[in-house]
């Protein structure tokens, strides 16, 4: 595979992250009373959006390989690039189509629902941090991944945290959909799957998507629960359904907070974001 | 469905939910809970799927070269190693073993 490398995995973004501060309702952009350390922050937020954004757009060569490993077609894999634009829904569509076939459609959209649902907490936490304005809710929503989210909310300053979201959304954007192209027209090449192991290479995306937020005991159980419960069901359920049902793994972990850390200031659990090193959302 | 309504359908599904975050208001889902659930599903998710794609062939659980190819795949990831080049080893240590079996 003539894969681009990428540039090596960005360190965690931008310096070591103070405590995130309250993402302050009211005006966005307080007044430049030091401008020069204004400057500073943005022009670091700058950095890291471009860093994280080129590293994770390379990936978009995995996903189009994949997606058209799994069927799809050039068209429709850059479809899903340019307008799911969620990483990891994006990998679970193609991989339930690529078990079941269209017969499992409706698994396939439930299971990339179900992982685009964190989404929703993340744009929570950016509402007050983009910018006002309909179209511009508009169009930070398309950008709201996790990449952009977790450079906006490493950032010190309100305008830095601006910056910080609307570069690396920006960048990721048009680099995964470019690289998106590049993996697909790879992969329409490529003939059979599994003889290139491309069927492997579709868990370890899935691994890397993973990996960094296994960092809590809590988020360990539930992996590790969910992932027997799918490899159990398998043989019982139609493809793609499996996936589905582990999901009420997390749903009842969640609920009752099991293994859950409880100590925790108040509110220390919201919109948790793990940090990412270079993945894609 | 055909595979094109599939891939509109999840699509906007998708944009709705990012959507949804910047429109309804933060009290209702800020709260530790929903906010948990959300980040878990995200987990239970791609654990799921890394079981059904490791271990699944259609409705059958088979033990093959992917296993070790996933395997090693957690040793780099562990050791740091970059995205990218994690996926292409995983899927030249599955070539591999099953080019010589």
């Amino acid at each position: 595979m003539t894969t681009p490398a990428p540039p090596d995995p960005p360190a965690p973004p931008g310096p070591p992250a103070p405590p995130d501060p309250p993402a302050a309702p009211g005006p966005p952009d307080p007044p430049a009373d030091e401008p020069a350390a204004h400057q500073a922050a943005t022009r670091t937020a700058t950095r890291a959006a471009v860093a994280v954004g080129v590293a994770t757009a390379a990936y978009g060569v995995s996903f189009g390989a994949l997606a058209t490993a799994a069927g799809l077609d050039v068209w429709q894999t850059c479809f899903l690039s340019f307008v799911m634009f969620t990483g990891g829904s994006q990998f679970a569509l193609v991989g339930v189509l690529a078990a079941g076939g269209v017969a499992a459609g409706p698994s396939a959209v439930a299971s990339a629902a179900l992982l685009g649902s964190r989404n929703v907490i993340y744009a929570l936490r950016m509402s007050p941090v983009v910018g006002s304005g309909r179209f511009t809710k508009l169009f930070a929503a398309h950008l709201t991944i996790d990449e952009s989210v977790a450079v906006s909310v490493a950032q010190p300053t309100a305008r830095a945290q601006r910056v910080g979201f609307w570069v690396t959304g920006l960048v990721v954007f048009v680099g995964w959909n470019l690289t998106t192209l590049v993996g697909a027209l790879i992969g329409n090449l490529i003939g059979d799957v599994s003889s290139y192991g491309l069927d492997a290479a579709a868990a370890a995306a899935f691994l890397g998507l993973l990996w960094p937020r296994l960092k809590q005991l809590q988020a360990q159980a539930v992996a590790v629960g969910a992932g027997v419960v799918a490899a159990l069901l398998t043989p019982v359920l139609a493809p793609g359904l499996p996936v589905i049902v582990a999901a009420l793994v997390a749903v009842v972990v969640g609920l009752t907070n099991w293994l859950g850390d409880r100590g925790g200031p108040p509110g220390s659990q919201t919109a948790e974001i793990s940090p990412i090193e270079g993945m894609p959302s | 469905m055909t595979l094109w309504q599939i891939i509109i359908l999840a699509s906007v599904i998708c944009f709705a939910l990012k959507f949804a975050g910047y429109l309804i208001p933060p009290a209702l889902f800020s709260r530790p809970t929903p906010a948990r659930v959300a980040n878990l599903l995200t987990i239970a998710l791609l654990a799921a799927l890394i079981a059904v794609q490791t271990f699944g062939q259609g409705e059958k659980l088979v033990l093959d070269a992917r296993v070790p190819a996933v395997l090693v795949a957690a040793g780099l990831y562990a050791l740091k190693v970059p995205f990218i080049v994690v996926v292409i080893v995983a899927a030249a240590v599955a070539a591999g073993i099953r080019a010589l079996t």
